[in-house]
């Protein structure tokens, strides 16, 4: 069902939910982007970008506030990189700038290609910052995709012919965030006891509780979703079935390791676009195969428009245009540390990535609650106004 | 529609079975209530309407059980969804989605519906149960009751010609079952669905019942017309018991009839005084807590706003009001474990705030809501002695605490194992090892049976007797008419209302137990008020 006049530029104002499977392709767009430089100001504009996007463009619910953590977890990774180069600072080629130095740790004659402790150059901390810079915004483009698309609306693209996956997969992402809010019930509880023990006592105090609790969830949750219907497709002849579910996980193996290859620029160039081909065609199969007999409707799906396409194009744009201008000059995105230099901000990267800022406009602001009488209304607004 | 053939159920490691030789024919379009005991077979039997058991369960099954003539043996229970709609007792344990609309739609889904006609049943569904202005809301933003309506809206759009309930009522308030409880018999009068629901607070339903399954609790099922059944079921609500006392036959089962039939017994009344509901506290109260202006906070929320409350020694006091009145919040602050923003409360000259946990218990000791919580290991036995160790109390002490209140709870079970009732009885044995001057309990009833809830109300008048100074948030208006002293009523966060049982709960049209309606404005209370000022002699009967 397409929604009525979903072309038209007017229908941006509409507010409605885009299509889960656009900001995925989109943030995987902008992901494959970083991945090709290492140039820290390419790298905090794909960061800018897509904190923008989120800013503009999240929803109200729970999982839409998760974008700080990863920012968060983002700073942890930078943190580790850099702490772990310190301490296995490496060989020091001449002309490196020495920053400080650390004590040195002999190590045993097996391992002479370690070095642990010694002389610390700002070349290999800033290499290490730029490498883990560029895991750190990685992380948070994924981060937005998780943040923009709701899990559960994307997990109804599952055919049935999965039908245990399926049923894992809802009751491990509907009991998780549940798990947090029975462990915090049960510490408060045990208070109640005066039980202020610590370490591993303490954890089986808290730990039991919860995970009697989960697994009772959990088991409640499956034996709804069966009374309600879930996987009635299971008299699909357990033949097709099994096909279904090889060529599916099969596809999804292709795929990974397709968008891997992709992303990683050392592996062989057949484990990039050619197996993400092939993992695409297996994935499409296996829904051929299964959806034949499946027999599910779906309510209100969501339409794929105008907001879809851009959304899909301008990632994709973002992520073709930094292939190709690696393959053309490579220096252009990964700043020179031997000798040192400062980074510069090329033009058609940055044009390149600037380009997928364009959702944060050219989409439908997510749909408003019923209002209530909290402050949400103002809220949104000023989010919009900022983008 | 519903047929059991002969049915035992066995479950793996049983000793006997839960269900024995069931036969049972349920036409199309009755609501049949389904009573009995905790662990009588209520759930077991509701299960295997739709399948679930043995299925899901586990177990055997001999016999046969069909549902509009399919036999449960060949179809699972997703291959029964057309047919059978179930409601289980925790609505949100069985969301499988985020908002209401999408919830309304997902059985739909499954069921390959057009689009079009999910549409629209959809719509229709949002009005039938008035839910219309709510429909893009977050399921985790709704209050219990709406919860509840959600989960029956959930399987109604699938137009299931059976409706299973457990329990739909267990966790609302007296108005959030109201409310549902007119949903569900508005569907059996207008679309002919036929209803099977368990139900502990028979209170609420039987007026509505066309058929009473009874399970007395040896695996036997008995069934017939609520006056029918009701002569001699163990289980029985306050307008029975008052039925069966004044010698009315057929026995009433609306206020309505109750009321009509009590003419002569509310004239036999007139003039006298209603003995106490509840042993009267002491006659030169104590002060046991007292708090003043007390402020919670949860976020923007605020959950308690400005409340003073004092407790006496020996007291019982009644803590009501709606789901999300502040009820639990108010309970954890005067523990001083929870949040609490402003205000102080003072008990022994001390806030047990300011204590380190295992002091403040010594005070006041809490029984949350879900007791389990506090119970993590692997034996009762195992249990009590820790609790004496957390207690600094003699070994053995939360032992006899136990036998004393429950008695028969053996040191080797597993505390997962116990009923409810027994489960509760072991919270509050070690939250008793502590001896806390005052004792509060957030709801507690939830999930007992008119026999445990007699026995609750004994062991806590036992305890006020003995001194400790009682607080017991609860919805319901008959366990509270016949165990507190002081009822006290919150909402919207601040006290509404806060004096003596009779005073509070015989105005309220919510709150007012059955003998208090069915004699206004006499102020009675309980069944067990008039058998006790014997009112009950051959010229009041009829």
């Amino acid at each position: 069902m397409r929604a009525p006049g979903a072309h038209s530029l007017a229908s941006l104002r509409i507010p409605r939910i885009v299509h889960p499977l656009a900001w995925w392709i989109w943030a995987i767009g902008l992901a494959t982007a970083a991945t090709r430089t290492s140039n820290p100001l390419l790298l905090a504009l794909v960061l800018a970008v897509a904190g923008i996007v989120v800013a503009a463009r999240r929803t109200e619910a729970p999982w839409a506030r998760a974008f700080k953590w990863y920012l968060l977890f983002g700073l942890v990774v930078i943190a580790i990189r850099i702490a772990f180069r310190i301490l296995l600072g490496g060989t020091h080629g001449s002309g490196e700038h020495d920053l400080f130095t650390i004590p040195h740790v002999p190590l045993p004659g097996f391992m002479s290609g370690v070095q642990l402790g010694g002389r610390v150059s700002a070349e290999s901390v800033l290499s290490a910052t730029y490498d883990g810079f560029r895991l750190a915004t990685l992380l948070c483009c994924i981060g937005a995709a998780n943040t923009l698309a709701n899990p559960k609306r994307a997990l109804r693209v599952l055919p049935a012919a999965l039908y245990e996956l399926g049923v894992t997969i809802t009751v491990a992402v509907t009991v998780a965030p549940q798990l947090v809010e029975s462990a915090q019930r049960v510490r408060r509880a045990r208070r109640l006891r005066g039980d202020t023990t610590r370490g591993r006592r303490a954890l089986r105090g808290i730990a039991m509780p919860v995970l009697h609790d989960a697994l009772d969830r959990s088991f409640r949750l499956a034996a709804a979703m069966d009374s309600r219907g879930y996987g009635r497709s299971g008299d699909v002849p357990a033949r097709v079935r099994r096909l279904t579910a090889s060529l599916l996980l099969a596809g999804l193996l292709g795929l990974c390791l397709g968008t891997y290859g992709l992303l990683d620029t050392s592996t062989p160039r057949v484990l990039g676009a050619p197996m993400l081909a092939f993992g695409v065609a297996l994935a499409t199969a296996g829904f051929v195969v299964g959806g034949r007999r499946v027999r599910r409707s779906r309510y209100r799906p969501d339409p794929w428009g105008f907001a879809e396409w851009t959304t899909a194009l301008c990632g994709m744009a973002t992520a073709a245009a930094m292939i190709v201008v690696g393959a053309h000059d490579a220096s252009v995105l990964n700043p020179s540390l031997y000798p040192l230099a400062w980074p510069t901000l090329p033009a058609v990267p940055t044009v390149a990535i600037l380009c997928a800022l364009l959702p944060a406009a050219l989409t439908p602001p997510p749909p408003v609650d019923a209002p209530l009488p909290t402050r949400r209304a103002p809220a949104r607004e000023t989010v919009g106004a900022n983008a | 529609m519903i047929r059991f053939d002969r049915v035992t159920i066995t479950y793996p490691d049983a000793t006997a079975p839960t269900l024995r030789d069931v036969d049972l024919v349920i036409p199309p379009g009755e609501l049949c209530v389904v009573i009995g005991a905790t662990g009588s077979g209520k759930s077991t039997l509701l299960g295997a309407i739709n399948g679930l058991v043995p299925h899901f369960t586990g177990g055997a099954l001999r016999g046969k059980v069909s549902v509009d003539g399919r036999d449960t043996r060949t179809h699972p229970p997703r291959e029964l969804a057309d047919v059978v709609g179930v409601v289980t007792q925790d609505p949100i344990a069985g969301c499988v989605t985020d908002t209401i609309e999408e919830e309304l739609a997902y059985g739909m889904e499954q069921l390959a519906i057009p689009p079009a006609v999910m549409r629209k049943r959809v719509e229709e569904t949002l009005d039938l149960l008035g839910l219309a202005e709510l429909r893009h809301r977050a399921l985790h933003q709704l209050s219990a009751g709406q919860l509840q309506r959600v989960a029956i809206g959930a399987v109604l759009t699938s137009h299931p010609k059976v409706l299973v309930l457990d329990e739909p009522t267990s966790a609302l308030d007296p108005t959030g079952s109201e409310e549902v409880l007119a949903t569900i018999t508005r569907l059996v009068h207008d679309l002919g669905v036929t209803v099977m629901m368990a139900e502990h607070r028979l209170e609420r339903v039987v007026q509505y019942a066309d058929r009473i399954v009874y399970l007395p609790g040896d695996g036997t099922v008995e069934h017939g017309s609520p006056d029918r059944v009701f002569t001699h079921a163990s289980v029985a609500p306050p307008i029975v018991a008052l039925g069966r006392l004044a010698g009315w036959t057929p026995l009433p089962l609306s206020i309505r009839d109750a009321r009509r039939r009590a003419t002569a017994l509310a004239a036999g009344v007139e003039g006298i005084v209603p003995p106490p509901a509840v042993p009267p506290s002491r006659q030169d109260p104590i002060r046991a807590l007292q708090s003043r202006n007390i402020v919670v906070r949860h976020g923007p929320v605020v959950a308690v706003h400005a409340v003073d409350v004092e407790l006496f020694e020996g007291e019982i006091v009644a803590l009501m009001g709606r789901n999300g009145a502040g009820k639990s919040s108010l309970l954890w602050a005067l523990q001083g474990s929870g949040p609490r923003q402003g205000g102080r409360v003072t008990v022994d000259g001390r806030d047990p705030a300011d204590l380190s946990p295992g002091d403040s218990r010594r005070l006041v000791g809490l029984v949350p809501q879900t007791p389990s919580d506090l119970l993590y290991l692997d034996s009762v036995a195992e249990e009590l002695t820790r609790a004496d160790a957390e207690s600094r109390a003699e070994p053995g002490s939360a032992r006899a605490t136990l036998d004393r209140i429950a008695p028969g709870i053996h040191d080797a079970m597993h505390p997962r194992d116990l009923s409810e009732g027994q489960r509760l009885a072991l919270v509050l044995a070690v939250q008793l090892a502590a001896a806390p001057r005052v004792l509060l309990l957030d709801e507690p009833t939830r999930g007992l049976d008119y026999q445990a809830k007699h026995h609750l109300g004994v062991i806590l008048r036992n305890l006020a007797a003995a001194g400790h100074a009682i607080v017991v948030s609860s919805h319901d208006v008959e366990f509270v008419a016949g165990t507190a002293h002081r009822v006290i009523v919150m909402a919207e966060g601040e006290i509404v209302a806060d004096g003596d049982t009779a005073s509070v709960i015989v105005a309220s049209p919510a709150f007012a137990p059955q003998v208090a309606k069915i004699l206004a404005p006499h102020p009675w209370l309980t069944v067990d008020q008039l058998r006790r000022a014997g009112v009950f002699t051959p010229a009041v009967d009829r």
